[in-house]
């Protein structure tokens, strides 16, 4: 993976935080309503560094849970390398509940549809509010995000990539270069 | 990650790597069954044929609950009613049922090595359900997957497995799965039901149930066939219990404190006394609930492997 540049830095990563968790609690008037659910891998670490931020600022305990959706994926026919379940873990009951779906980069939204069926195969929510660190458009499907991080107009071909320590060992939202795929 | 092979024949040979594969991710497939949508579109227009050449409940419930379960389309094809009866061969009866455009064949045949045999005549993949005294792959599987859920590790435990030995494909099948994943296997049972060789598998053989108890972690628990019963294997059905039925005075003699499981259906107060077949220690009803999550977990790895 070759960096071509970097949007967002650490230090604008965690204001970028800071900002999404203060307009996930005035939407929803504070966190009673609440509950957070991170789309695997980096939806997961979010979904917990938010948790954490809404926690400090409203000094209650909050709902998180954590959603594999590969069972839900339009593509498994045609992937090629079988991807491994990591497993849902949703410890609490959806239903009545403002749900904040969170994922690290929204694209073609199809990944988000897959997210809302196994939600909704969960239970019934008041509401499901979409949160996520990168909006780089060419939506493929009618889905919108409610709160987004940064907004990152890109070509087809770039990719946009959000690191985060947990999983890359530093916070960022880069540009990378395409990657050749095999001839 | 993809599973070695298309098929699941057996788990004669199969690696360290897929067992744990398999088992890693019927973790997933038991959050699923816990949900009350117990249904996820997995397996959205594969059409799975379940081709039982034997009778079977419980077997081919589980398969037929966990394809669905996939959201695949279900076919059943049992031999009672179907041309078998009428002199077809089994390669007429499989190359037929392909043409109907399936995608996976679960079988259960008499024969041993009907499974290697079907996956070479048809293109679907294979998944063996039992095949005569050969191999029975899910129930070792859904076996291995209750004990790693029990004692959260396979490797270093000991597992005695009692009964009919000669005739069981249970037996081998976890003969072979648990022997690669590093447990220390016994046999036990009378001496007209344990094969010759059968100790060329690594496994120790004990004629005397106390005896092998004294070590065992789990004890699994086979069905004494009764009809075979007139074949005489041991003199009455009274006489085996009073030797190898596994009671609580026996288990209580022993001051250890083992697991008891059982591939069913139980013969009540034959090899295993009620009272310990209901007991704490016994995991019977979580194999049946484990054996869905796992033939869903080997469903989903071959149904989308490339």
């Amino acid at each position: 993976m070759k960096i071509k540049s970097t949007i967002i830095d650490a230090q604008a990563f965690e204001r970028t935080l800071m900002r999404l968790a203060h307009e996930i609690l005035e939407r929803n008037k504070g966190s009673d309503t609440i509950a957070l659910v991170g789309i695997r891998t980096r939806g997961e670490f979010l979904a917990r560094r938010l948790a954490r931020k809404i926690q400090e600022i409203e000094h209650k305990e909050l709902q998180i849970g954590f959603l594999d959706i590969t069972l839900y994926r339009d593509d498994l026919r045609g992937k090629l390398n079988q991807p491994l379940l990591k497993g849902t873990d949703i410890p609490f009951d959806v239903t009545d509940k403002n749900i904040i779906l969170i994922d690290d980069v929204l694209y073609t939204g199809r990944t988000v549809r897959a997210a809302l069926d196994e939600i909704i195969d969960l239970g019934r929510p008041a509401t499901i509010q979409l949160a996520v660190m990168a909006d780089r458009g060419h939506r493929e499907l009618p889905i919108k995000a409610d709160f987004v991080g940064k907004n990152i107009p890109t070509s087809q071909e770039e990719q946009v990539r959000v690191l985060m320590a947990e999983s890359d060992g530093e916070d960022a939202i880069v540009l990378i270069e395409p990657e050749k795929g095999p001839n | 990650m993809a599973l070695t092979s298309r098929h699941l024949l057996g788990l004669e040979g199969m690696a360290k790597e897929d067992i744990n594969l398999i088992l890693d991710t019927t973790i997933s497939f038991r959050e699923v069954l816990e949900r009350p949508i117990k249904k996820v579109p997995t397996l959205q227009g594969k059409t799975i044929v379940n081709l039982f050449f034997e009778s079977s409940t419980r077997t081919r419930t589980s398969f037929e609950l966990a394809e669905r379960r996939l959201s695949a389309d279900v076919v059943n094809f049992s031999s009672d009613a179907s041309s078998v009866r009428k002199g077809e061969t089994l390669k007429d009866t499989a190359r037929n049922i392909e043409m109907m455009k399936i995608d996976m064949v679960v079988m259960r045949h008499s024969a041993a090595g009907s499974m290697d045999f079907l996956s070479r005549v048809i293109d679907a993949n294979v998944i063996n359900a039992g095949d005569g005294a050969h191999e029975h792959p899910t129930q070792a599987l859904l076996d291995m997957y209750t004990i790693r859920e029990k004692f959260g590790k396979i490797e270093g435990l000991n597992i005695c497995i009692v009964g009919d030995i000669a005739h069981s494909r249970v037996a081998l099948s976890n003969i072979y799965g648990l022997k690669t994943m590093g447990a220390t296997v016994s046999v036990c049972g009378p001496k007209t039901l344990i094969p010759r060789h059968i100790m060329d598998l690594g496994v120790q053989v004990f004629y005397d149930v106390d005896e092998a108890l004294a070590s065992a972690d789990v004890v699994n628990v086979l069905r004494i066939q009764l009809e075979r019963q007139d074949r005489a294997f041991f003199p009455t059905l009274r006489e085996y219990r009073q030797y190898f039925g596994i009671s609580r005075e026996r288990l209580d003699r022993t001051k250890r404190s083992i697991v008891i499981m059982h591939p069913g259906p139980i013969n009540r107060d034959v090899e295993l006394s009620a009272d310990v077949a209901d007991s704490e220690h016994s995991l019977i009803l979580q194999q049946v609930l484990n054996g869905v999550a796992v033939r869903m977990a080997v469903l989903f790895l071959i149904g989308t492997r490339k």
